[in-house]
C-alpha cells in the first residue's frame, strides 16, 4: 500500500500492489457504468419498498405494492378458472343424456375429460387407456362394456365406483370360485367349452352340460353375458383375464374381480361428466337405447 | 531492459530518423486509420526510432450536413423512385381484393393470428413459408445483381434510410431555407425565432414518423378498421407499440442519424466493398482529368497547367452524406449521382464536357486514363458476372412461381395413434385410430373424401360419424380456409396382419384435388 504513485505515461494513480514489476492503475471507472451502477442502487430502494424483499422469520417483508408471488399464481389460476367457468356451468346446467347434442360442448368436454384422465386415471387405465390384462384394468377404448357404454352408464360408474363397500348404488357382482367342484376332465371339457363359445375350441357335450348348469345363469347361454349383473360377455374376442386355458381355469376356480373407487365426493359432477365424454369418445362408446328410443325421455335438467 | 520504445536507451543517438537503405525511417505516427498501407505492415525493427504515440480518437463529432438543391437526371430519377417507393409503402395496406366471404379482402395482408399471408392472389399458410424464403433469397441475390451491375444503386435510391432521409432532407430545405440558409441558422444563438422553426420542422418529422409507422401496423390487419381503432383508442396494445417504436426510430434514423446510419451503423456497405471490383459501376471523379484543380481565373492565367476541376465544391455541397467524392471511392459514398448533376452542370456553365464526375468502372478510368476512348456504362452491365447473378435470380424466380403454381390446395396429414397401438374389438376385429388433417387452402367450404387404400375389408369411421356408418370411404366437409382434425377409426376384421397402406383424400369439387398419405397399421402378433 506505500508505493502508490502516479503512473507517469498514463497520470492515474496505480493502487500500491507490485508484482515483479508490474503495477496495477486504480483507472477510475467510466462514468456511464459509475451512473448505471448509482441508477441500479436507486432502482433497488425503490424496488425494496415496493415489493418483498427482506426476508423475516416465516415470509418477506411485503411491500408497498402488496404483490407476491403466490398472490399472482391465484391471480392466474382463478383468471383460468374465470374462462372456464362458462363451459364448467353450461355442463353443470346440461344432462349427460343431452351432452352429444351440443358438439361444441361436447369437445370442449372430451378436452377437459382428457385432462382430468390423465390426473385420475392413468394410473390404472394407462395413459392411452388401454387397460392391462395382466392386472385386471380393462380397456377403455374397445367396444365391450362390462356395466355399459353409453354416456350415462359410463358416468354412474364413475360416480358409484365398482365393488365399492359403503356405497349402496355401486355396480357389484360375485363370481362365484369352484375351487374342488370339478376333477380335471370337467374342467377341461368346460374351459373348451367357453373357449368353443367364440369359436376358438371344439366343443363337448360334457362341457356344454357343466356350463349350462353353473354358468349360464348370469353369462347366458351362448356366454353373451350380462350387463346389468356385470357377467362379462364370455363369447368375444375379448378377454379381460386372458384367453388361454390357464388363464381361464384360474378364473373359473379362483375368479379375480376388480374394483375401482367412487369418484362421488372426490371430484365435482361436472368433472366426472367430462371424463365420461372423454372415455365415451375414445372409439367404443355406446348410443343412448333409451334416447334413441324414446326422445321424449325425462332427464333432469336440474344441475 | 531491451525495450526498443524506450527513447533513454542507447545514448544520445537522434532517434526521430534513422537513414537505411537510402530511406528515411521516421517516428510519424502508424496507425490502421492513415492511408499508409506500406508503413502499417512494415515491422517495427528493434533499431528503428521509436514510434510516436498516434493520438487516438475514437471519437468523432458529428458534421451537420446540409446538402445543397440540386436538379438533373439523377435526381429526378431520385424523385421518381422516392415517389414510388414511398407510395408502395404508404397506399398497399388501403387496396383491396375480393376473396369471398370467406377471407378477408386486403390485398396484402399479414395475418399472424390466422397464420395467414395474403398477395393479391396468393395465399401463403405457414407450411409453406418457403416461398417467403425464396423471397427473402431472391431478394439477397438481387442485391448481389444490383451491386454488381451498377454498385450501390440500392444504397443510393432505393434503400428506405435513403427515401427517408431525402425526405427529411426536403423537409429541412422546406422550412429553413437551403444549404446556406441552413448552416446559419445552425449557427444562429437560439432565439425564439430559431426555437419556433425547429418546434416546427420536428413536429413534421413526427408527423411523417407517426405516418410512418402507423402504415406498418396497417399490413398486420383489416386496416380500414384497424385505422378506425387506433384513432378511437381501441386498438391492441401492440399496434400502438409497434407505431410507436417505429415513429421512433423513423424520426431518430431519418430525421437525426441520417448518413452516419449507412457509415457506420449498416452492414450492407461493407458486404458491398466485399461484392465490388474494377468491373463495378460507381461514381468516380476522373482526377486525371480534373487534376491539379485550379479556379477558372488561374487556368486562364496559366492555360494548360491545371485540370478541369475548378474547385466549386458543388460536388461536395449537394451530396446528402458530406463527402467528398474527389478523394476517391469510399464507404460513405452512397452512389446517388447528385454530385454528377452537380459537377455535369457546372461543366456545361464553363464550357467543359460533361462527365468530369461519372458513372464509370475502375477499369475503364485506367482505360480512359491510357487515352483511350472512354466506354458508355451501359456495355459494362453485359458483364457475364451480372448475367450470371441475373439467371440465378430468375432461376429462383421461376421456381418460385412454379412451386406456386403447381401447389395443392388440399393436403393430408396423418398420425397413428401409437398408445395404444392397436385395439381388438369384441368380434375380434382389429382396430387403429389415426389423426387426420385435413387442409383446405381454398376460400370456401369442401367436401373431401377420405378413403383406404391396400387394406382389404378395412372399414373407417370418425368421431363425427358413427361406427354404423363405417364403411370404406367417408366423406366429411372441411370449413374455407382451414384445417379439420378427424379421428378416423380404421377396423380390419379377424386375422388381420400388421400392414402398410395409404389415406387417400380427395376433394369433392371439379378441381379433385388429392392427396395420398402411407401409414401403418398395426395389428396384434399372435393372431
Amino acid at each position: 500500500m506505500a508505493n502508490k504513485r502516479v503512473d507517469e505515461p498514463t497520470g492515474t494513480e496505480t493502487v500500491g500492489h507490485e508484482w515483479d514489476g508490474i503495477e496495477e492503475l486504480d483507472t477510475p471507472l467510466p462514468r456511464w457504468w459509475l451512473w448505471t451502477f448509482y441508477l441500479t442502487i436507486a432502482f433497488s430502494i425503490g424496488y425494496v419498498i415496493a415489493y418483498p424483499a427482506w426476508p423475516m422469520i416465516d415470509r418477506a417483508t411485503a411491500g408497498v405494492l402488496g404483490w407476491s408471488s403466490r398472490g399472482d399464481l391465484a391471480e392466474d389460476m382463478s383468471a383460468a378458472d374465470m374462462a372456464r367457468s362458462g363451459v364448467r356451468e353450461q355442463l353443470a346446467r346440461v344432462s349427460i343424456e343431452r351432452l352429444p347434442e351440443d358438439s361444441a360442448l361436447m369437445q370442449q368436454a372430451v378436452a377437459g375429460g382428457a385432462a382430468a384422465f390423465r390426473v385420475n386415471c392413468v394410473q390404472c387405465h394407462g395413459s392411452g387407456a388401454a387397460g392391462s390384462q395382466e392386472l385386471g384394468y380393462p380397456n377403455l377404448n374397445d367396444d365391450d362394456w362390462l356395466w355399459g357404454g353409453d354416456l350415462k352408464a359410463i358416468e354412474y360408474t364413475l360416480v358409484h365406483g365398482i365393488r365399492q363397500s359403503g356405497d349402496d348404488d355401486t355396480r357389484t357382482s360375485v363370481m362365484p370360485p369352484f375351487e374342488g367342484a370339478f376333477d380335471t376332465e370337467q374342467l377341461d371339457a368346460l374351459t373348451d367349452h367357453v373357449l368353443a363359445l367364440s369359436g376358438k375350441a371344439d366343443a363337448s357335450l360334457l362341457g356344454a352340460q357343466i356350463y349350462a348348469d353353473n354358468c349360464a345363469a348370469c353369462h347366458g347361454v351362448r356366454g353373451e353375458g350380462d350387463r346389468a349383473q356385470g357377467a362379462p360377455t364370455l363369447n368375444d374376442a375379448i378377454w379381460l383375464r386372458g384367453s388361454s386355458r390357464e388363464a381361464i381355469k384360474r378364473q373359473i376356480l379362483q375368479p379375480r374381480m376388480g374394483m375401482m373407487p367412487k369418484w362421488e365426493g372426490r371430484l365435482d359432477p361436472v368433472t366426472i361428466k367430462m371424463l365420461a365424454a372423454y372415455v365415451h369418445s375414445l372409439g367404443g362408446g355406446e348410443d343412448f337405447v333409451e334416447v334413441a328410443e324414446d326422445p321424449e325421455v325425462e332427464v333432469d335438467e336440474q344441475p | 531492459m531491451s525495450n526498443p520504445d524506450d527513447p533513454k536507451d542507447g545514448g544520445r543517438r537522434d532517434w526521430s530518423v534513422v537513414v537505411e537503405d537510402g530511406k528515411r525511417k521516421s517516428d510519424k505516427p502508424v496507425s490502421s486509420a492513415v492511408a499508409e498501407p506500406e508503413a502499417a505492415t512494415r515491422r517495427h525493427e528493434p533499431h528503428e526510432p521509436p514510434r510516436a504515440t498516434v493520438p487516438e480518437k475514437l471519437y468523432e463529432p458529428r458534421k451537420q450536413v446540409h446538402n445543397k438543391r440540386i436538379d438533373g437526371p439523377f435526381r429526378r430519377f431520385k424523385w421518381f423512385v422516392m415517389v414510388v417507393t414511398l407510395a408502395i409503402y404508404y397506399v398497399t395496406p388501403w387496396l383491396r381484393w375480393d376473396r369471398g366471404p370467406y377471407a378477408p379482402d386486403q390485398a396484402v395482408l399479414v395475418d399472424l393470428a390466422n397464420r395467414r399471408f395474403y398477395m393479391f392472389g396468393i395465399e401463403i399458410w405457414p407450411h409453406e413459408f418457403y416461398f417467403v424464403a425464396g423471397l427473402l433469397i431472391m431478394a439477397g441475390i438481387g442485391l448481389f445483381l444490383v451491386t454488381s451491375a451498377v454498385g450501390r444503386a440500392w444504397c443510393g435510391y432505393a434503400c428506405p434510410q435513403t427515401v427517408w432521409t431525402d425526405l427529411f432532407q426536403h423537409v429541412d430545405r422546406f422550412v429553413d431555407g437551403d444549404r446556406n440558409a441552413r448552416l446559419r441558422l445552425d449557427a444562429a444563438p437560439w432565439t425564439w425565432g430559431k426555437v419556433m422553426r425547429r418546434g416546427f420542422k420536428w413536429s413534421i418529422y413526427a408527423v411523417i414518423g407517426l405516418v410512418t409507422g402507423g402504415a406498418w401496423i396497417l399490413y398486420f390487419a383489416d386496416a380500414p378498421t384497424l385505422f378506425r381503432d387506433f384513432f378511437a383508442g381501441e386498438a391492441a396494445p401492440v399496434a400502438y407499440i409497434t407505431a410507436a417504436v417505429l415513429t421512433l426510430t423513423t424520426v431518430t434514423l431519418g430525421g437525426f442519424m441520417r448518413e452516419q446510419v449507412c457509415i457506420y451503423m449498416c452492414p450492407w456497405p461493407r458486404i458491398q466493398t466485399a461484392l465490388m471490383d474494377e468491373k463495378s459501376l460507381l461514381v468516380t471523379y476522373k482526377d486525371w482529368r480534373g487534376e491539379p484543380r485550379g479556379s477558372l481565373k488561374k487556368a486562364q492565367k496559366k492555360p494548360g497547367e491545371f485540370g478541369d476541376c475548378i474547385d466549386c465544391t458543388q460536388c461536395v455541397q449537394v451530396c446528402p452524406t458530406g463527402i467528398d467524392i474527389r478523394e476517391g471511392p469510399q464507404i460513405g459514398c452512397i452512389t446517388c449521382a447528385l454530385c454528377i448533376d452537380a459537377c455535369d452542370r457546372v461543366m456545361k456553365d464553363i464550357g467543359r464536357p460533361r462527365g468530369l464526375i461519372d458513372y464509370a468502372t475502375l477499369e475503364d478510368c485506367e482505360r480512359e486514363a491510357a487515352g483511350e476512348a472512354p466506354r458508355p456504362p451501359w456495355r459494362t452491365l453485359m458483364h457475364p458476372r451480372n448475367i450470371a447473378y441475373l439467371l440465378i435470380w430468375s432461376a429462383i424466380g421461376g421456381a418460385l412461381l412454379f412451386a406456386l403454381g403447381v401447389r395443392t390446395h388440399t393436403d393430408l396429414t396423418v398420425a397413428p395413434d401409437r398408445n395404444p397401438p392397436f385395439m381388438l374389438l369384441s368380434d375380434g376385429s382389429v382396430r387403429n385410430s389415426y389423426t387426420l388433417k385435413l387442409r383446405n387452402m381454398e376460400s370456401r367450404p369442401r367436401d373431401m373424401e377420405i378413403a383406404i387404400e391396400d387394406l382389404p375389408g378395412a372399414i373407417i369411421w370418425t368421431d363425427t360419424i358413427n361406427r354404423t356408418a363405417a364403411a370404406p370411404t367417408q366423406t366429411v366437409s372441411v370449413p374455407a380456409d382451414q384445417v379439420r382434425t378427424v379421428r378416423a377409426y380404421v377396423a380390419v376384421p379377424a386375422g388381420a396382419a400388421t400392414r402398410e397402406f395409404s389415406f387417400r383424400l380427395t376433394s369433392l369439387d371439379e378441381q379433385r384435388e388429392t392427396d395420398t398419405v402411407e401409414t401403418r397399421f398395426d395389428a396384434p402378433e399372435d393372431q
